[in-house]
């Protein structure tokens, strides 16, 4: 156990965890956020991703420890309305069907189009391929990033 | 207009006080997750509710809860369930708030999701709810104004006396309406009087998803609530034998280690309550993390177990179900299938005389398909939260059939069964997986035994190699043709471990003179469940694929070849028990050969076609594919689909677009293959999904208009796709794929 300073969507906080805890698991057991999801623990599926420094990383992968002093952001901080363009066309393309997989993958997204403004459809294959929806709504997602890039 | 009996569950007249202000957030139960769409729509709550039904509840200021009955795992019930109930309500839908429903069978009916039944089964219930409330609403306007109920019109929440003027919202005639008697009948409108079903209506629940909210089962939590995990067998064909838990319980934050029974000895099994594994070693901590490190320090023994038998009670009445002994794996179930698919079968369909039609034959095309088991692989893991205090009990489980569940919970447990109250969190998929409800046992038995609130989670490992899987399945077809190339017989002999895929009763039985169906299983301890659209995600595929064939030897165009059997299968049909319905099952074809413009050349584009009917819902699909440095990129799916009126048009094509993509997916890569009882792929670094950059490039999906009351979308678009791959592999390759998965782990053909 160990006490650890995390800076999470604008916020400090203080925990006493085991310091390989990945950042996944005191989100969700630890801070109560459970907006980020668990799905593989392996970093196969991207259920769980989350910004890292404004980078797309896998949270179940990454112990607490690593992640001190640097800035986080979660689905739940991703903007304070839930207007971010990506929320804002997920909303328009009414992408989610169990909507499981869908904070990783609009953390994905906002990760990408913050890196690139206008992905191409190979941009988005190579930027989105980490996150598995078993529901099938990829297409969707594709659409749905497009938009995000011109309200962006 | 139509007139239909109302029977509704009992009111509770309870009139409940909503807080208001600041406070409102708190009144609801967590489980409300109550879609508020606006902030302004928070700042008008009411300040009072008055239950109508218990499908609704109306506030004073005119604002209406719907509560949706059943539970949802994507498919969107719970927005298209509540649109019902709105429309007949008259209701505008920018004021109606969902709520989830708790599970409580005599209020809210069946409450089931799967077999893509739910909208078809709610249809006139939930719109019977909504136009009883409105019955009663017009009926305390009529009282208020001392006028005829006659005279009475509603519009979008509001009651309307033309001949004195007077209008009302429904919330100031809410607290007189629901003390009325509710009417023995109600009058449905008309189809074209709709003002919201069949028109597109947002996912009630999008702006929570996006924002990442706490609504599935796994995110439910509860002071003081421990965390607990599984230790099931490795392999299939073993039990728990001993376990050494001194290193695990000397890991930080483990409270105990536990084994325990699910089920009481004797207990007599439902179709739902299939458990490979019904003996487990649980450990239970204070952290998700500090369980599952601690789980690796487990040590424990495992034996074979014997043989032996059990009685199911399921949906097609009792049956038994014999379970052999041993560790089995795909080498060996590849030859005994390639054995019985030799032997002859179960004859369970017979049409004229195909063994004289055989013998006349000009020409015989037979093949045989293959398909591995699946794992479901719902992206939210099984998971169960249980608190069971002395004789009650307090379940939150992502979970299909909670009614099917909650008698074995309450014999495991030794407890009543109206003493166990069932919330039904929103599930990260299910797909059949989650109607099998063990793992909620596992829970409420892990929570009785240490007597603490308790969360179960699956990790993603447990979770792939638990069992349940999409069985294995074998079928082969034979065809003859005579000298002007018509299909004179058919022959299809199929099988499965453990079940046998076949449907004696479908297309193309009855278009064909001589026909014959057999079939045939094999026992095993790998046990197996309901997986998107069952035994049809098999049959779909190797029949089109060999119709498809079958038009080419034949020399005629694969859509047209299917329409001519159809034509005569509507005309003149063979046999009695024919499931179908030949003009709508055409329609989806024709509607899709127009669609995909199918008769014009599209360069290097290879179709494949693929049609099929199941879960009372017709579905066609032309998929383009193209080789590109070897691999398949499907370039475009179009899809037609007949499943009556669209309630929630662009959820519908949600649906589609997932299901044609998912099938996809499972076509190219879907696989999991045992070894001495070691299902061989335990995570998604083996087990391959369809990802993003494989996922069609278009979809493009079309409906069949027509009025017949509407029929599922879950599952029917999923089995053709697999024909549809199939036959656009085969024109882009030259080879035909008789051996799902088509690509499995290789990056390129070949
Ligand atoms: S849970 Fe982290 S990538 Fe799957
Ligand atoms: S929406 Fe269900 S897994 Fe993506």
């Amino acid at each position: 156990m160990s006490e650890i300073q995390l800076h999470i969507n604008g916020k400090d906080h203080q925990i006493n965890v085991d310091p390989n805890t990945p950042i996944l698991w005191v989100l969700r057991d630890h801070l109560n956020m459970s907006g980020t999801k668990y799905g593989c623990g392996i970093a196969q599926c991207g259920a769980c991703t989350i910004h890292l420094d404004g980078v797309a990383i896998r949270s179940c992968s990454l112990p607490v420890s690593s992640v001190q002093g640097k800035s986080i952001t979660t689905i739940e901080g991703l903007s304070k309305n839930g207007d971010h363009p990506v929320q804002q066309a997920w909303i328009e393309h009414d992408v989610p069907q169990c909507g499981y997989c869908q904070a990783g993958q609009i953390m994905s997204a906002a990760a990408l189009l913050e890196e690139n403004a206008h992905p191409t459809d190979t941009d988005i294959d190579v930027a989105m391929n980490g996150n598995i929806c078993r529901c099938g709504t990829y297409t969707r997602i594709k659409a749905a990033i497009k938009t995000a890039a011109k309200i962006a | 207009m139509s007139t239909i009996k109302t029977s509704l569950g009992r009111r509770s007249f309870l009139q409940t006080s909503a807080l208001t202000g600041g406070g409102l957030m708190l009144g609801f139960s967590w489980m409300a997750s109550c879609t508020l769409k606006t902030e302004e729509e928070i700042l008008s709550m009411p300040n009072e509710w008055f239950e109508i039904n218990s499908y609704l509840k109306i506030g004073d200021n005119g604002v209406v809860t719907i509560y949706t009955p059943n539970p949802e795992f994507g498919q969107n019930v719970r927005t298209s369930m509540p649109m019902l109930i709105a429309e007949e309500l008259d209701m505008d839908w920018q004021k109606v708030l969902v709520e989830q429903a708790p599970f409580h069978a005599s209020k809210y009916g069946f409450q089931f999701t799967g077999g893509s039944r739910g909208i078809m089964s709610r249809w006139e219930p939930l719109r019977m709810a909504g136009a009883s409330a409105r019955h009663l609403l017009k009926e305390a306007a009529a009282q208020t104004w001392n006028v005829s109920i006659d005279d009475i019109t509603t519009k979008s929440g509001f009651l309307i006396h033309e001949g004195t003027g007077n209008k009302a919202g429904y919330g100031e005639m809410a607290s007189l309406a629901a003390t009325l008697e509710v009417p023995e009948e109600v009058q449905l409108k008309d189809i074209s009087d709709f003002n919201i079903i069949g028109k597109s209506q947002k996912n009630v629940d999008a702006k929570s998803i996006v924002t990442g909210k706490s609504m599935f089962g796994m995110d439910y939590k509860q002071e003081g609530m421990l965390y607990a995990m599984i230790e099931h067998p490795p392999a299939f064909g073993m039990t728990l034998s001993a376990v050494d838990d001194a290193a695990a319980k000397a890991m930080p934050g483990i409270r105990d280690v536990i084994t325990f029974k699910s089920y009481k000895d004797g207990f007599e099994k439902g179709g739902f309550d299939t458990n490979a594994f019904p003996e487990l070693v649980a450990i239970i901590g204070n952290s998700t993390w500090e369980v599952m490190q601690a789980k690796k320090k487990l040590s424990v023994d495992w034996k074979p177990f014997k043989a032996y038998s059990e009685t199911l009670s399921g949906f097609r009445g009792k049956q038994t179900v014999n379970i052999p002994a041993g560790l089995e794996s795909t080498e060996s179930h590849k030859t005994r299938m390639a054995e019985l698919a030799a032997k002859p079968g179960r004859v369970v369909r017979k049409d004229g005389n195909p063994e004289e039609a055989f013998k006349k034959a000009v020409k015989i095309i037979e093949k045989s398909y293959s398909a591995p088991f699946l794992a479901h692989n719902c992206m939210e893991p099984l998971n169960a939260f249980a608190h069971v205090d002395g004789d009650k009990a307090t379940i939150a489980a992502p979970i299909q059939i909670p009614g099917m569940i909650v008698s074995t919970i309450a014999s495991s447990l030794g407890i009543p069964e109206e003493n166990i109250e069932m919330v039904m969190p929103r599930m990260g998929g299910g797909f059949g997986r989650k109607a099998y409800g063990h793992y909620v046992v596992e829970a409420a038995m892990i929570s009785q035994k240490i007597n603490a609130p308790v969360k179960l989670v699956y990790t993603r490992e447990d979770d792939m190699t638990n069992g349940i899987y999409r069985p294995a399945y074998q079928a082969t077809y034979k065809a003859a043709l005579d000298e002007n190339n018509n299909l004179t017989a058919l022959h299809v002999k199929a099988g499965g471990i453990p079940e046998s895929p076949l449907f004696a009763n479908r297309f193309p039985a009855g278009a064909i003179d001589n026909y014959v169906a057999e079939e045939w299983s094999i026992d095993s301890n790998i046990t197996i469940g309901a997986f998107r659209a069952p035994r049809s995600n098999f049959m779909a595929g190797a029949e089109q694929a060999f119709l498809d064939e079958v038009a080419e030897e034949a020399g005629k165009d694969p859509i047209q070849f299917r329409l001519d059997l159809l034509k005569r299968a509507k005309e003149d049909p063979v046999g009695e028990r024919n499931d179908y319905d030949a003009e709508r099952y055409a329609g989806v074809l024709e509607l899709v050969r127009d669609k995909s413009a199918w008769d014009t050349d599209r360069g290097n584009l290879n179709r494949g076609v693929s049609a099929y009917f199941c879960h009372n819902t017709y579905a066609a699909h032309v998929l383009d594919l193209t080789i590109e440095n070897g691999k398949p990129v499907v370039q475009n799916v179009c899809c037609a689909i007949d499943c009556g009126i669209v309630v929630n048009p662009d959820a519908a094509v949600n649906m589609a677009e997932g299901a044609i993509t998912d099938g996809i997916g499972n076509a190219f890569y879907g696989e999991l293959t045992f070894k001495d009882g070691v299902p061989e792929k335990t995570n998604f670094h083996q087990y391959r999904m369809i990802r993003m950059s494989e996922a069609p490039k278009e979809i493009d999906v079309h409906f069949v208009q027509n009025e017949i009351a509407p029929t599922g979308m879950g599952e029917p678009p999923f089995p053709p796709i697999f024909g549809a791959v199939a036959n656009a592999m085969y024109k882009a390759t030259g080879v035909r794929q008789y051996s799902q998965p088509f690509l499995g782990d290789k990056q390129v053909l070949g």
